[in-house]
């Protein structure tokens, strides 16, 4: 671990790198409430987050990441089209990696605006021009196609939005996929002499025993639309050769038109920005694994020499967030952080 | 320098630990009052007797205060992060067996797999405003067992005691608890779901991984090893 002062030196340079971009600085706290963060991210944040208890204020949090701060902040009072940058501390217990940094800073820049290919490309291609002198490999993904290709699955709505609930889970989703792609097993359970205890009512059950049944009279979903999810799933080749694949693809599910058309924008604002984009490479399942609320472009900076190291730097699309904190209004954004922590430690050794 | 041994202090799980280290030759005993909790070991030059809560018995075995322990494999499990780095399994001891489990109320007719207590969790989540809860004192085994299976909407409520009793009262819509006959569930209306089994534990012999080892304690350790035929 470099030494503190040398982390931070490099946290200024690189927010003022987004201040010059025209980011105004934000500030969160370090203590958040717990609850908006644990119903975002479910029980699962509690194995990452440091939680403590406060007398008044009920469970609080050491601030996990910024992203959540940030949208309440904006959704509050911020103007359109908005820029953000912030920088400090914050805290991850490492259960399974005790080799891991429990507390780091990060610098971080979000955008607010309705133009959405070009706000992608904006923090990608400012992302890129600061980590540069670091030569770093770059992922990419876009977790829009997956939705928009669940959305238009042929089949019902129940099923799609089973599925959609477990698009950050790839092993769950995969086997809902399976098990909807053939005929139901369902057996009706046999009624039960027991007493009905506890908060779940009888009408929830009967509801939830009808749904059962109508699933099970469903068709299954087609072996050709699950084919070609798979096919769309194991996409992973340069930017050009995936979009000429995602064509192919779209001829039979045409539902990920409207994505695959903002790929193209994206593409061609990068391209605009200096970026590369011939040579960029695109990983359709990038991005699933993390916490649940990219659901667009994605993004990660990886060091080649030092792969024992976390990511650089990371980001991506979060419209549905805005969604769910904007008590009924709602933004497309997207955003990342840069890690200096790893920045430093990177200099130091190259 | 002796080589620390923790036992569970009192009950059963002390009584058979002492059985199955009587019948290989190490004899452990309480000694002075029956209240006091002081012990001694004979059969193996070096070896002390530490009688200790079983529940604290992970905890002291991290801390490289006591060298081996007997406790439940559950308890190791769900006290310590990355249990496995941090304490050896030697062997399991044949006694003390109880199941972690999921249970939801028997009346359910809808739920009898984790599939299903997913998407009842949905539900209920939609229809009451707040994540289904499940009561437990198991939190990390629970929630790494759910996350493996991704099973979402939930949220963990501490019970310590008379877990089987929550969903009556209102306070949790499904329990993790430990259970060897499933007696009680069935007394509460609770029912096992199918795919509900957390962790099989029994009674078994750690040793600590710390760096308190040194040749005295390896070596009283290996004249241990070959009377219990490790």
């Amino acid at each position: 671990m470099p030494p503190k002062a040398n982390v931070k030196a490099c946290a200024a340079r690189l927010q003022s790198f987004f201040l010059d971009a025209g980011a105004v600085p934000a500030e969160a706290d370090i203590l958040q409430p717990a609850e908006v963060l644990l119903d975002l991210y479910g029980e699962d944040i509690r194995a990452r987050a440091y939680v403590t208890q406060d007398p008044m204020r009920g469970e609080q949090m050491l601030r996990p990441d910024f992203t959540v701060p940030i949208v309440q902040m904006h959704m509050q009072n911020g103007a359109e089209p908005a820029r953000y940058t912030y920088s400090g501390e914050i805290f991850r217990k490492q259960e399974n990696d005790p080799d891991r940094a429990t507390e780091y800073m990060q610098v971080g820049y979000e955008v607010f605006s309705r133009d959405s290919a070009r706000a992608d490309a904006e923090v990608f291609a400012l992302f890129s021009k600061a980590l540069a002198p670091l030569a770093p490999r770059v992922a990419t993904g876009d977790i829009g196609l997956l939705t928009a290709a669940v959305t238009g699955l042929r089949t019902t709505d129940d099923r799609k939005a089973a599925l959609m609930r477990h698009i950050w889970r790839p092993k769950r989703f995969r086997a809902l996929l399976e098990r909807f792609s053939k005929p139901s097993t369902h057996v009706i359970p046999e009624p039960s002499e027991a007493p009905l205890i506890g908060l779940r009512t009888q009408k929830e059950i009967d509801t939830r025993l009808m749904a059962l049944e109508k699933d099970a009279a469903t068709d299954p979903i087609s072996s050709m639309e699950v084919d070609l999810i798979e096919e769309l799933l194991s996409l992973r080749e340069t930017v050009p050769n995936v979009l000429a694949a995602l064509r192919d693809i779209a001829v039979d599910l045409p539902q990920i038109a409207t994505a695959l058309h903002r790929f193209e924008a994206r593409a061609e604002q990068m391209q605009k920005m200096g970026i590369d984009v011939e040579a960029l490479d695109f990983e359709a399942s990038y991005g699933r694994t993390t916490l649940e609320y990219y659901d667009g472009f994605v993004f990660g900076f990886y060091s080649d020499q030092r792969p024992d190291l976390p990511p650089i730097a990371t980001g991506g699309r979060y419209d549905a967030l805005t969604r769910v904190l904007g008590n009924g209004r709602e933004i497309p954004a997207v955003g990342g952080v840069i890690r200096p922590g790893i920045v430093t430690e990177l200099e130091g050794t190259s | 320098m002796t080589l620390k041994l923790g036992v569970p202090s009192k009950g059963r799980l002390m009584e058979k630990t002492f059985d199955w280290f009587g019948a290989r030759d190490v004899t452990l005993q309480r000694t002075g009052s029956e209240r006091e909790y002081a012990g001694a070991a004979h059969g193996v030059n070096g070896l002390e007797l530490v009688l200790l809560s079983a529940g604290e018995i992970p905890r002291e075995m991290a801390a490289r205060r006591i060298d081996l322990g007997v406790t439940g494999s559950d308890l190791v499990r769900e006290q310590l992060a990355v249990w496995d780095r941090q304490v050896l399994e030697l062997t399991h001891l044949g006694f003390g067996h109880a199941d972690l489990i999921i249970a939801v109320p028997q009346a359910w007719t809808d739920v009898r797999t984790l599939d299903d207590l997913d998407a009842a969790a949905a539900a209920f989540r939609r229809a009451h405003g707040f994540r289904l809860r499940i009561a437990t004192k198991y939190h990390r085994l629970v929630r790494e067992f759910l996350r493996d299976k991704g099973v979402a909407d939930y949220q963990l409520v501490d019970s310590q005691g008379a877990t089987e009793g929550t969903v009556k009262n209102l306070t949790a819509e499904a329990i993790a608890d430990i259970t060897s006959t499933g007696e009680t569930l069935r007394a509460n209306h609770l029912k096992i779901l199918k795919d509900g089994l957390i962790h099989k534990s029994q009674a078994t012999l750690f040793k600590s991984r710390g760096d308190q080892w040194t040749d005295e304690k390896r070596n009283i350790f290996k004249a241990l090893s070959e009377k219990l035929d490790l």
